[in-house]
C-alpha cells in the first residue's frame, strides 16, 4: 500500500526535485511504519514517480506534442541543479520526470542531499552482506547482538535545512511540521537493517547484548558544512581532551537547537545541495563487553608476587599469581587483555593457606564466551595442573555485579594468619600464655615505613580480636591471630621502630621480629563454593 | 625472611639487616676544632624504597655510657619546632623540607653538654619520633630502632645522590678505628 496521500503531493515533488532519495521523502512526510522502507531503491523510486505523475496530468492536456526524449533529459537535468527554475516554473519542470526509467537512472546516480547515501545504497543488502562477511571473519563467538551506527555531523545540518525547507512550503498549504514529525534517519535505518543483519547472521539483535558491531560513516566532502555554526554559536564548540575534531555530534545539535532560522538560512543552503559521493565507511568493528571469572587462589610460594615485579624495564622475580592464573584464561576465552583484582593481597613472602583468597578476572573483548561448568572444571584442572605454586578453587563466571562482594571482604571481614616469632631473650612456654587470654586488643599502626613512600602518612588503628601461641624453642613460638582487615601483621610483631603500639615486643618486653607469615583464611564468603 | 628458624640469635638478620642499608655521618678526628663537637656521628638507614630513618651511631656521646639525657627538644629555633610538621596525602604535601645539615633536634644531657642532631639527607620530613621525648632513654637503649630520630622521604630522583657524602659501614668503621689509634697514640 503506497503510503503517501495527496497532501504530501507538494512536499515530495519539492524533495525529489532538490535531490533528495524517496526513504528521505517518506520521513519527512512523517511514514513512521517499517514496510515501506524495506522496498528496494528501484521500486521505491518507480512508484513515487507514479504517484506524482498524477500531477501533471493537467499539464499533459494542454501540450498536444510531448516534447522529445533528449529535450527533456536536458530539462531534467537542469531541473534538478536549478533551485530557481522551481520557484520560477513551480510544478513545471518538475513534472518533466515522467519517463520512469531516464529519471531512475539519473536518480541512481545521484547522492541524497539529505543522507548522503545512507538511506540509499548504505541500508541495502549488498552492503550489509560486506558487514557481516566482516564479522564472521573476526571470530567471535555470539547468540545475539547490537548494532550501532555512526553518522557524520553534517547530516544533522542537513537534516535541519531540508526541515525548514518543509515546512515553509507545508505552510503554504497552512499545515504544521514539528520537529518530532519527521522520522529520525537513525530509527529509519535501523528498521530496515536489523532484519538484514538477523538473517545473514541467524542471530537476533538485542539491545541489550554483550556483542558490538559498529560501523562509522563519514562525509569528507563535507565536512566544512558544520563550521560556520561555530561562528554563531561559539560556546557549544568548546574543545575537549580526547576529541580530535571540537565538531561532534552532540555538539551540532545543540548548536542546531540554538540557532535562529533566519541566521542558519543566511549560511546554509535549503534545500541542501546535492554531494558529488556518497559517505564513506570509516570503521567496521566488532568487540565483545567483558566477562568476570571469579574464584579463590591458594599461594604455597615465598617467592612469588601477587603482581608482575618489574623495575626500570627488569622483572625482579619470575612470574605472579595474576599471571600464572590469567594466562591460562586470556588463551581460553581469547581475550585481548585482563584486570585482575583480589580481597586484599598478600606480600611475596607470605603464603595463601585455607581456602584461599578470592579474586575475579576481567578479561577485554573475549572472542568466546560460552563455557559448560564441566568446561570450567577442565580450566580449573589445568591450572591447577600447570603450576605447584599456586591452585585455584570455585572458578566460575559471575557478573559484574557480583565483583562488589569482594571489595566489600577487602574492608570489612576478619582474616586469620599464622606467624613464626623469633625473641632475642630466650622465653619459656609461661612467658607467652598470657597472649591467649588477650581478646580484642586495639593497635595504633602508623603507615609502615616499608609502604610509606606510596601511601598517605596516617595512624590505623586495628583490633586483634584474639590470638594462640604454641611454644617451639627458648626464641621462637608459633602465633595465631584473628585480626580486623586491613592490620599490618609484621609490623604489630617487630613493632615497626616503635610506630604500632603495642606490639608483640611491647607485650613481651622483648625484641621480636617475624620470620614466617602464612594467611589461614579470607572470611569472605564469595565466590560461591563449588562442590568438585 | 629466612625460611627456617635459626638455631641462635647471632645468625638471625635482624629488620635493620634485613630491609635498610646503614649509611654514616662520621667526622674524621683531624676537625676537632670545626663547628661541631667530635665524634657526633649519625647513621642513616636507608630502606630499599629511599625513605631514611635519621638515627645516633654507636660512636655518638650521648651513647657513651655515663651519659644521661635531661631533655629533648623539636624546637630548633624560635619560629620552627619539628613537631608541627604536618603531612598529608600520597605526595607528602606540606612536609618540612630539609637539607644536609637542617637541625632535627636539640638532645640537653646532664653534664651540660648539648647535641644538635642534623637531616644528613635532603627531603621531605615525613615525622619525629615523639617516644623520644616522653622517654629519652629509649633512645640509649635502642638507637637503632625504637629511638629513632626522624624519619625523610627524600626526592625520587635524588634516592641514589643523597648517600653521596655518606660513609659506607665499612668506611665508618674505619674511620672509628682510626680515631681509637689516634687517642691512644696521644694519651
Amino acid at each position: 500500500m503506497f503510503p503517501l496521500t495527496e497532501e504530501n503531493k507538494h512536499v515530495a515533488q519539492l524533495l525529489l526535485s532538490t535531490g533528495t532519495c524517496p526513504r528521505c521523502i517518506y520521513r519527512f512526510c512523517g511514514v513512521d511504519f517499517h514496510a515501506p522502507y524495506k522496498l528496494p531503491y528501484k521500486e521505491l523510486l518507480d512508484e513515487l514517480q507514479k504517484f506524482l505523475e498524477t500531477e501533471k496530468d493537467e499539464l499533459i492536456s494542454e501540450v498536444p506534442n510531448p516534447p522529445p526524449k533528449k529535450i527533456r533529459l536536458q530539462e531534467l537535468e537542469d531541473g534538478i541543479d536549478g533551485i530557481d527554475n522551481l520557484s520560477q516554473n513551480g510544478k513545471g519542470r518538475i513534472s518533466v520526470i515522467e519517463d520512469g526509467s531516464i529519471a531512475s537512472k539519473n536518480s541512481n546516480l545521484n547522492v541524497c542531499n539529505v543522507c548522503l547515501g545512507i538511506l540509499q545504497e548504505f541500508c541495502e543488502k549488498e552492503f550489509i552482506k560486506k558487514v557481516c562477511q566482516k564479522v564472521e571473519a573476526s571470530g567471535f563467538e555470539f547468540t545475539n547482538l547490537v548494532f550501532s551506527v555512526s553518522f557524520p555531523p553534517q547530516l544533522s545540518v542537513r537534516e535541519h535545512a531540508a526541515w525548514l525547507l518543509v515546512k515553509q512550503e507545508m505552510g503554504k498549504q497552512s499545515l504544521s511540521l514539528g520537529r518530532n514529525d519527521i522520522v529520525q534517519l537513525k530509527e529509519a535505518y535501523k528498521w530496515i537493517t536489523h532484519p538484514l543483519f538477523s538473517e545473514e547472521l541467524g542471530v537476533p539483535i538485542d539491545g541489550k547484548s554483550l556483542f558490538e558491531v559498529s560501523v562509522v560513516f563519514a562525509h569528507p566532502e563535507t565536512v566544512e558544512d558544520c563550521h560556520f555554526l561555530r561562528a554563531i554559536c561559539p560556546d557549544c564548540f568548546k574543545p575537549a581532551k580526547n576529541k580530535q575534531s571540537v565538531f561532534t555530534r552532540m555538539a551540532v545539535m545543540k548548536a542546531l537547537n540554538k540557532i535562529k532560522e533566519e541566521d542558519f538560512r543566511k549560511q546554509f543552503p535549503c534545500p541542501p545541495n546535492s554531494p558529488k559521493a556518497v559517505c564513506t565507511v570509516l570503521e567496521i568493528e566488532c568487540a565483545h563487553g567483558a566477562v568476570f571469572v571469579a574464584g579463590r587462589y591458594n599461594k604455597y610460594s615465598r617467592n612469588l608476587p601477587q603482581t608482575p615485579w618489574i623495575i626500570d624495564g627488569e622483572r625482579k622475580l619470575e612470574s605472579s599469581v595474576e599471571e600464572l592464573i590469567s594466562d591460562h584464561l586470556l588463551a581460553v576465552f581469547k581475550a585481548e587483555s585482563f584486570n585482575f583484582s583480589s580481597s586484599g593481597r598478600e606480600d611475596v613472602d607470605v603464603r595463601t593457606l585455607g581456602n584461599g583468597r578470592p579474586f575475579a578476572i576481567e578479561l577485554v573483548n573475549p572472542h568466546r564466551v560460552h563455557f559448560t561448568s564441566q568446561e570450567i572444571k577442565e580450566l580449573q584442572q589445568k591450572i591447577n595442573n600447570s603450576s605447584n605454586k599456586i591452585q585455584v578453587r570455585d572458578l566460575q563466571l559471575v557478573t559484574r555485579e557480583a565483583i562488589g562482594h569482594m571489595k566489600e571482604g577487602e574492608e570489612e571481614k576478619t582474616k586469620s594468619y599464622s606467624a613464626l616469632i623469633w625473641t632475642n631473650k630466650a622465653i619459656q612456654k609461661k612467658d607467652i600464655e598470657f597472649l591467649n587470654g588477650i581478646k580484642d586488643l586495639k593497635i595504633d599502626q602508623k603507615t609502615p615505613l616499608r609502604v610509606l613512600h606510596r601511601r598517605p602518612l596516617a595512624v590505623r588503628t586495628r583490633i586483634i580480636h584474639s590470638m594462640e601461641t604454641c611454644y617451639v624453642d627458648e626464641h621462637h613460638f608459633h602465633l595465631y591471630l584473628k585480626t580486623q582487615a586491613g592490620t599490618y601483621i609484621k609490623e604489630f610483631v617487630h613493632g615497626d621502630f616503635g610506630r604500632t603500639k603495642p606490639n608483640i615486643g611491647s607485650l613481651m618486653n622483648v625484641t621480636a621480629d617475624i620470620l614466617e607469615l602464612d594467611v589461614e583464611s579470607v572470611d569472605v564468603d564469595w565466590p560461591p563454593a563449588l562442590d568438585d | 625472611m629466612a625460611t627456617e628458624p635459626a638455631a641462635a640469635e647471632s645468625t638471625v638478620p635482624s629488620l635493620v639487616d634485613r630491609y635498610f642499608t646503614r649509611w654514616y655521618k662520621a667526622d674524621s678526628f683531624i676537625l676537632l676544632d670545626v663547628k661541631g663537637k667530635p665524634c657526633e656521628d649519625h647513621c642513616i638507614l636507608q630502606h630499599s624504597n629511599r625513605i631514611c630513618v635519621i638515627t645516633l651511631a654507636e660512636s655518638h656521646p650521648v651513647l657513651q655510657n655515663g651519659k644521661t639525657i635531661k631533655n629533648i627538644s623539636y624546637q630548633i629555633s624560635t619560629n620552627c619546632s619539628r613537631l608541627q610538621n604536618k603531612v598529608s596525602g600520597k605526595f607528602k604535601r606540606g612536609a618540612q623540607f630539609l637539607t644536609e645539615l637542617a637541625p632535627l633536634c636539640k638532645i640537653y644531657c646532664s653534664d651540660g653538654e648539648e647535641y644538635t642532631v642534623s637531616s644528613c639527607v635532603r627531603g621531605r620530613l615525613m615525622e619525629v619520633n615523639e617516644n623520644i621525648l616522653h622517654k629519652p632513654s629509649i633512645l640509649q637503649e635502642k638507637p637503632s630502632t625504637e629511638g629513632y630520630i626522624a624519619v625523610v622521604l627524600p626526592k625520587f630522583e635524588e634516592s641514589k645522590s643523597i648517600t653521596e657524602g655518606l660513609l659506607t659501614q665499612k668506611q665508618y668503621e674505619e674511620v672509628v678505628v682510626k680515631r681509637m689509634n689516634a687517642t691512644t697514640a696521644t694519651s
